[in-house]
């Protein structure tokens, strides 16, 4: 076949990680010139693809043609040298080297055989940044300029490499709204000069403004090509959330009671100090399963931390069965009986250096009878694990086995084991089911419900659609920190939902 | 249970195949400097408990090592690296003479139990500023440790050159009051054997009830292998460096204190002598278990106090420190013996290398023995200059044969490695 047509070809791309198929037999095809989008929720694969082009990594499978030519791209200098360059969600910047040592940085120009030539690569650079309309400072130092600007040092150093094909990689994540409008101002100039982009995002009213072509990529796979002008954002997000039949659990009606956890206007910054979660407030009932649904990053992770006691909350107020808890630590939360099952279970779930007895006592270990005058009752602790590992059918069915040596879905198991066991009256179940098999999930949802059916109030918090619509009674939509509004799954769509993650508000979706 | 029986197992392993495999390395110096390895580690171990003023001479060194090593030890169990124990010994000791030397009219076991509580007060105190300052700045403890250490020094070293100082030569405290003096449990010549051998055993045993027994244990261990679970486990990360660092500073305390009450009876600026920084390399020989800490301990002590044995006879005793270098370096360095040790029951094809090292290594061990034994010069002294030359050929052949075994180790470990990593990808690859 012929691609001189294009700038990329990337066919029958696969790539495996050792849990899972990141890109499943990928097809990418950029013309020359275009701006071309690359949408996808995280984890859709999107970035491995990207890594691939640019010899971050080696495609298992699969073919790449550059202008139509084949090529094996062993390295990123292959890829620079093939005229490819990537600009990086994070930055590669030395900070304390000013702007043109920077973008010179690794391919310096030298002066007579060894001696760094700084003019000479300051004028270079500046004719760059003067050509496309970069602008910034060459005496600069990287610490001292705006974000905006260090991405812009970032483009003019593929630009000085001579790149052809600039990979953009979630490049406004990082930016504020006047800035991603200069970027893409600096985009349309570049695409003017006839260099061809590849835009990846997931916001949508982005890729709508900026793109020309647009491949939506979902779970590893390509799910559709659109052009920007015949699509529109409702399309793009049915691709990207999918529509896949799923499995339901039978969720039997149940009136959930009284409010038991409620917070108003919580303000939580990120570990960067930027604001994450911005004024939500929101009530759980007791016996009532709420979803907050969202693109990974809108400020979930940090919410979970604020309510569980992990992380400080900067303004607002939690009440849980009518007191003020706000600020208070886990332990004491612990002691209220809240119960948390972690978004990552290796990190906050489990000590894995634990046998599974240690395991499944952690964050109770301070109880009677686990504990009684400042010792371990180890006979009780011994006899509460084999009770659990039975009862949650736990495999391999040995207590004494380190946390580490246990497949992922049996960790999963050990934490939902040890939470319920704690008798929660709340509990903050986030991403119970990630990286499951279905058996186990099909487990840990009729567990869930189980402990709806006895009046626990339950905050789900997933990315997984399905999930949220099969297990919720309501179902907020975060975006950006914000809630963009609350629905009951038996009244609204996939649609509906997916637009409101792409950072629509409820009433401007149904408007 | 052999899956969580493993790591225990290997635990005690490690350190024991390192001290042979160092011995092993160091004998190989002592045949290039002229003598006999067997010689040289008979007279070692003669020093050390050859009689009993050797055995008390051991414990004695024995006996502050005990301490310190508990002190890192237990610190690394609970996440925080305290380079400090060297510090937190001279500032228990200080304050303990401090009060001590005025406690003359005091019932001696009074006495004697309060200089011992100073001196773990003052350790306590002196790590838990790092303990806090990281807690509440995040201020690396290692960094702060190491300048509190010289604020320690400097400041006994000016305590007894200027407030405390008496008598001339080597600046000193006066002797502290009868009653504040350890009991003497044996009297060895010139050597005093005092109660804090006992004294430091019991805080091993008592620090192993807490690390294994207790929910502060639980709460301590959890901290040090995951703080983010810990602290969603409702455990207080910030509350627990303090509490970690105190327990680890009273610990170092207590052995600037028992050589204060036990061995000096006055405070002396060599007092701790480094004695802190070698609990950081017996703690790791220890494996961080306050039982293995005792006989990692016992090690260091007697190796020093067999080398000045060694030294008489006229090998010198740095040797030791080369020995002592080695296990450190094969302790820190475990994922060689560990991975070693995988390889011998793994698969038929390193069953078979396995075979073939243990042929090579039996034959050359054989060849090296009776080489040593041939090289004796006095074997063949009749033969005049002829025999001086036979002893000679055989000292090559000895010295030869040992370094062959040695490069069969570490050959045999080098392929061991290679292909446990081939097992282990090829694990991988069948899992996804």
């Amino acid at each position: 076949m012929n691609y001189e047509d294009y700038a990329v070809v990337m066919k029958g791309i696969v790539k495996r990680f050792p849990s899972v198929l990141a890109n499943d037999n990928v097809d990418l095809f950029v013309k020359k010139g275009e701006i071309h989008a690359v949408v996808g929720e995280n984890g859709a694969g999107k970035t491995t693809l990207m890594n691939q082009l640019y010899g971050l990594l080696k495609p298992d499978k699969g073919e790449i043609y550059i202008s139509g030519k084949k090529v094996d791209i062993k390295g990123p200098k292959d890829a620079i040298a093939n005229g490819i360059g990537m600009v990086h969600q994070h930055f590669m910047l030395v900070d304390n080297l000013t702007v043109a040592e920077n973008v010179v940085l690794g391919s310096e120009t030298a002066k007579s055989g060894f001696l760094f030539d700084l003019n000479e690569a300051k004028k270079t650079v500046k004719e760059i940044s003067e050509k496309y309309g970069l602008l910034v400072d060459v005496d600069a130092k990287i610490e001292d300029i705006p974000v905006g600007m260090q991405q812009r040092v970032e483009i003019l150093k593929t630009l000085y490499r001579g790149a052809e094909i600039l990979i953009f990689d979630e490049p406004t994540a990082v930016l504020t709204p006047q800035e991603t409008e200069e970027l893409f101002e600096v985009m349309r100039r570049l695409k003017k000069a006839g260099k061809t982009m590849i835009f990846i995002s997931h916001k949508l009213n982005e890729v709508m403004e900026i793109s020309d072509n647009i491949t939506v990529m979902r779970l590893g796979r390509v799910t559709a090509n659109l052009k920007t002008s015949e699509t529109n954002e409702v399309e793009i997000a049915r691709a990207m959330v999918g529509r896949e039949v799923v499995l339901r659990v039978e969720k039997p009606p149940h009136k959930p009671k009284e409010v038991i956890f409620e917070i108003e206007d919580l303000w939580v910054k990120d570990n960067r100090g930027l604001d994450a979660v911005k004024g939500v407030s929101l009530k759980v009932r007791a016996g009532e399963i709420v979803g907050i649904a969202g693109v990974a990053g809108n400020g979930q992770t940090e919410l979970v931390e604020a309510i569980t006691g992990l992380r400080k909350v900067e303004k607002g107020r939690v009440t849980f069965l009518g007191q003020d808890v706000t600020g208070y630590d886990p332990r004491k939360l612990r002691d209220m009986r809240v119960a948390h099952i972690p978004e990552d279970r290796l990190k906050h779930g489990l000590i894995v250096q634990y046998p599974a007895y240690y395991n499944l006592i952690l964050g109770q270990q301070w109880w009677f009878p686990y504990s009684s005058r400042g010792f371990l009752n180890h006979k009780v602790i011994f006899e509460t694990a084999n009770k659990l590992f039975e009862e949650y059918d736990i495999r391999p069915r040995n207590i004494y086995m380190f946390g580490s040596n246990y497949s992922g879905g049996n960790q999963q198991k050990i934490i939902v084991a040890r939470e319920i066991n704690a008798k929660p009256k709340f509990m903050v179940v986030a991403q119970p089911t990630r990286g499951l098999d279905v058996g186990a999930i099909e487990f840990i949802h009729k567990t869930l419900i189980k402990m709806r059916g006895q009046d626990v109030a339950i905050l789900l918090i997933s990315m997984e659609l399905e999930e949220i619509f099969s297990l919720s009674d309501r179902i907020l939509v975060m975006y950006e920190g914000e809630i963009m509004g609350e629905v009951r799954p038996e009244e609204t769509t996939v649609e509906e939902v997916g637009l409101m993650m792409a950072g629509k508000k409820l009433e401007e979706v149904r408007a | 249970m052999r899956v969580s029986a493993l790591p225990r197992f290997w635990a005690f392993i490690v350190p024991v195949v390192s001290v042979i495999v160092a011995l092993l390395i160091a004998s190989v110096i002592i045949i290039m400097i002229g003598k006999s390895p067997v010689e040289a580690y008979t007279i070692l171990l003669k020093g050390a408990f050859g009689s009993s003023s050797a055995i008390a001479n051991t414990v004695v060194k024995t006996t502050p090592l005990i301490l310190t090593g508990l002190a890192v030890g237990f610190g690394f169990r609970a996440g925080v690296l305290n380079i400090g124990a060297e510090g937190q010994m001279v500032m228990g000791a200080l304050m303990a003479t401090l009060v001590a030397i005025n406690l003359g009219s005091v019932p001696p076991f009074i006495a004697i139990t309060i200089t011992l509580l100073v001196g773990m007060l003052a350790g306590a105190g002196w790590a838990a500023i790092a303990g806090y300052l990281k807690a509440k700045t995040g201020a690396h403890e290692v960094v702060t440790t190491i300048m509190l250490n010289w604020i320690a020094t400097y400041l006994s070293s000016y305590m007894v050159q200027v407030p405390l100082a008496v008598g001339s030569g080597t600046p000193k405290s006066p002797e502290i009051a009868p009653n504040a003096k350890l009991p003497v449990l044996m009297t060895v010549g010139a050597i005093n054997m005092n109660t804090g051998i006992i004294i430091s055993i019991i805080a091993a045993i008592l620090l192993y009830i807490i690390l294994e027994k207790t929910t502060m244990g639980y709460e301590v261990k959890a901290a040090g292998f995951n703080p983010y679970a810990a602290e969603y486990g409702g455990i207080s990360i910030s509350k627990n460096i303090t509490i970690s660092m105190a327990i680890s500073g009273a610990l170092a305390g207590l052995a600037g204190v028992i050589e204060l009450t036990g061995v000096h009876y006055r405070f002396l600026g060599t007092l701790s002598g480094g004695k802190g920084f070698d609990g950081i390399s017996i703690a790791l020989i220890g494996q961080n278990h306050p039982i293995g800490i005792i006989f990692a301990a016992l090690l260091m002590g007697a190796l020093r106090t067999g080398s000045n044995e060694m030294q008489f006879a006229g090998i010198p005793k740095h040797i030791v420190m080369i020995i002592q270098g080695i296990v450190i370096f094969l302790v820190a360095a475990d994922r060689i013996i560990r991975t070693s040790m995988v390889i011998m029951d793994k698969k038929e094809k390193t069953a078979q290398e396995t075979k073939k090292f243990v042929k090579r290594a039996a034959i050359l061990s054989v060849v090296t023995v009776v080489a040593m034994l041939l090289s004796r010069e006095n074997l063949w002294s009749g033969l005049g200059k002829f025999g001086y030359y036979i002893g000679k050929v055989f000292w090559v052949i000895e010295l030869v044969s040992l370094l062959s075994l040695m490069i069969v180790v570490v050959l045999y470990i080098i392929s061991a490695v290679i292909s446990l990593g081939m097992a282990y990808s090829k694990r991988k690859k069948v899992k996804s």
